[in-house]
């Protein structure tokens, strides 16, 4: 897919996350819209994932292992066709099936996560399968920066390494924002870079809104062989909703009606030109 | 009889599954010569992965690959399978029903000499918790072997605590087991004792001594706390004044919770429960630590003769 169909795509994603968070009155458009780029280009370009391998136990896999962004995923299956725009609307309300947190229930969802440090631990467990049984498919996470406080995340980098796993991709979505303020104030998790490179990673750092940066990465990624990599995404958390841009009390809160409507006039100015 | 720890009887069924069925994975945290799932690596070394000084990490690898169509096996020390990684078990394996099995050993106050910090008295509560995790708690050698093989024939989350003590072999080859149908050992008509995992054989030996002094008792194994049993349950304790449930466990959360909460919905009844009464444990030998803390074959004996008066 051209880079055109992607920015198209991406800012449906974007008025999407605005709108199922604003329905819902709850939900985290944050750290939802500071990884846009980086789903639409995996799942557009880079993983092999369709109507017709949907429910295959295995294929190329995606764990989101920050997993309060569900509405990103969501909104990213909705344009892959696997969640009805109907039902994208009804994201954390009763009898939904559409969680506040990934539900491996949902069409498309690979692992069901929601409590920090975990899903990066599943990814891992996907790729040994892989390896063990000789499959050629690929594992993505996507983690986030805050995230990384959980010990368990370098537990799994440790492992991904020790087994060698180049079929694992991790994508951490450094926007520098958690819930209650900068990480470098909260808990300073960073240097990223030379902590996963001491940890055995292949670590390449790219603009997480450039889709030819994010390309070549992944295709790095492909041909870096013995060790998984870290793709270090710097993003900015709200990005395109000029009034959430890099600002942590967007993490957790979602749009009133007026704010919503504001968003979505803003990001269809972007399209439009 | 012979001497065989439930975990030796794990090690053995997990070496003959690995080999039937590619499509099992054990995983271990560097205890795999002590829990036993060592056995398996020797038959599959590439399905036996040692996961390293990390059980949280284990848990959710092992949803990983369970949700890549492996049926998983995950092994620690009781305390750390489930103490440290409870709700990566909750959160990874449980809320997905992911097909892991963790079997996890040294649970109990037989652990004996690495004393309280290695003691878990908890674990059948935490696990019993968990919407859809089956619990169980075998015996003996041949229920275990029977109890691994048989989580393996399911879809889904099971929880099997082993122990490492050597405990009497008290079934054959014929016993039939089954996931959830309790186990009647002896029939009696004076009192009804439910014991689970190393308790059985010391409810045996309290059996004999009560049959010595003019008391009938009726035992049941019950092996599985979850889904419990509450049909043969309910259908003994209709004919009888007193209960007693015994097990290597906390009186609080496991078999003697699971027995109450039965009773008193379907069929009120005097019960005393035997077991760890909310203390920690310490360092000794696994059959002095079961007297002092009132989990031999003589606390039954007296809890069953000093509720009978």
């Amino acid at each position: 897919m051209n880079q055109t169909e992607m920015k198209k795509i991406a800012a449906e994603v974007r008025k999407n996350i605005v709108r199922m968070t604003c329905a819902a009155q709850s939900g985290h458009p944050g750290g939802s819209l500071s990884a846009v780029e980086i789903l639409v280009s995996l799942y557009f370009n880079e993983m092999k994932i369709n109507e017709e391998n949907v429910n295959d136990v295995c294929r190329d896999k995606f764990v989101l292992s920050k997993g309060h962004a569900s509405p990103v995923l969501y909104s990213v299956l909705k344009e892959k066709g696997f969640i009805s725009q109907e039902d994208l609307m009804t994201f954390r309300k009763i009898d939904s099936e559409i969680q506040g947190h990934p539900n491996m229930s949902i069409k498309g969802v690979d692992m069901s996560t929601g409590s920090l440090g975990q899903g990066l631990s599943c990814a891992v467990g996907m790729a040994m399968s892989y390896k063990i049984h000789h499959q050629d498919f690929r594992v993505y996470a996507l983690v986030g920066d805050g995230e990384s406080e959980e010990g368990q995340i370098w537990e799994a980098a440790m492992a991904a390494a020790h087994y060698k796993l180049d079929n694992l991709v991790a994508i951490l979505d450094f926007n520098g924002l958690q819930i209650d303020g900068k990480i470098t104030d909260v808990m300073n998790p960073t240097p990223f870079d030379t902590k996963f490179k001491a940890f055995g990673w292949n670590v390449i750092e790219v603009d997480g809104h450039d889709y030819d940066q994010l390309e070549a990465a992944y295709t790095a990624a492909r041909e870096c062989k013995g060790k998984p990599t870290l793709i270090l995404a710097n993003t900015v958390k709200g990005k395109g909703v000029s009034f959430m841009e890099n600002k942590a009390n967007w993490h957790g809160v979602a749009p009133k009606p007026e704010e919503a409507e504001a968003a979505i006039k803003e990001l269809e100015e972007q399209i439009n030109g | 009889m012979a001497k065989i720890a439930t975990r030796e009887a794990y090690g053995k069924a997990l070496a003959e599954l690995v080999s039937e069925n590619e499509n099992i994975v054990v995983l271990d945290a560097d205890l795999s010569g002590s829990t036993k799932s060592g056995m398996a690596k020797k038959v599959a070394p590439e399905r036996h992965c040692n996961m390293g000084i990390a059980e949280g990490n284990m848990m959710s690898v092992a949803a990983g690959l369970a949700a890549c169509g492996n049926t998983v096996f995950a092994s620690s020390f009781a305390m750390f399978a489930v103490g440290r990684a409870y709700e990566q078990i909750r959160n990874s394996i449980g809320y997905p029903q992911l097909n892991v099995k963790i079997c996890a050993s040294h649970a109990g106050i037989s652990v004996g000499e690495d004393g309280a910090s290695h003691q878990t008295f908890e674990d059948l509560a935490l696990m019993r918790g968990i919407p859809g995790m089956k619990v169980i708690c075998p015996c003996d050698a041949v229920e275990a072997e029977a109890a691994v093989k048989a989580v393996a024939a399911i879809e889904g989350p099971c929880f099997v605590r082993l122990g490492r003590s050597a405990v009497e072999v008290i079934h054959d080859e014929n016993y039939h087991f089954e996931i959830g149908k309790a186990d009647v050992l002896q029939e009696g008509r004076d009192v009804v004792i439910l014991a689970t995992g190393l308790e059985v054989q010391e409810a045996m030996k309290a059996c004999e001594s009560l049959k010595a002094q003019g008391i009938t008792p009726t035992l049941i194994n019950i092996h599985t706390i979850k889904p419990i049993d509450a049909e043969t349950i309910v259908r003994y304790a209709e004919k009888a004044k007193l209960i007693v449930t015994c097990e290597e466990h906390s009186i609080i959360g496991g078999l003697g919770s699971a027995v109450a909460e039965v009773l008193s919905e379907q069929c009120p009844r005097k019960l005393v429960r035997v077991g760890q009464r909310d203390v920690y444990g310490e360092s000794g030998k696994p059959a002095e630590l079961l007297h002092k803390y009132k989990m031999d074959s003589d606390a039954i004996v007296e809890a069953v003769v000093n509720n009978l008066k």
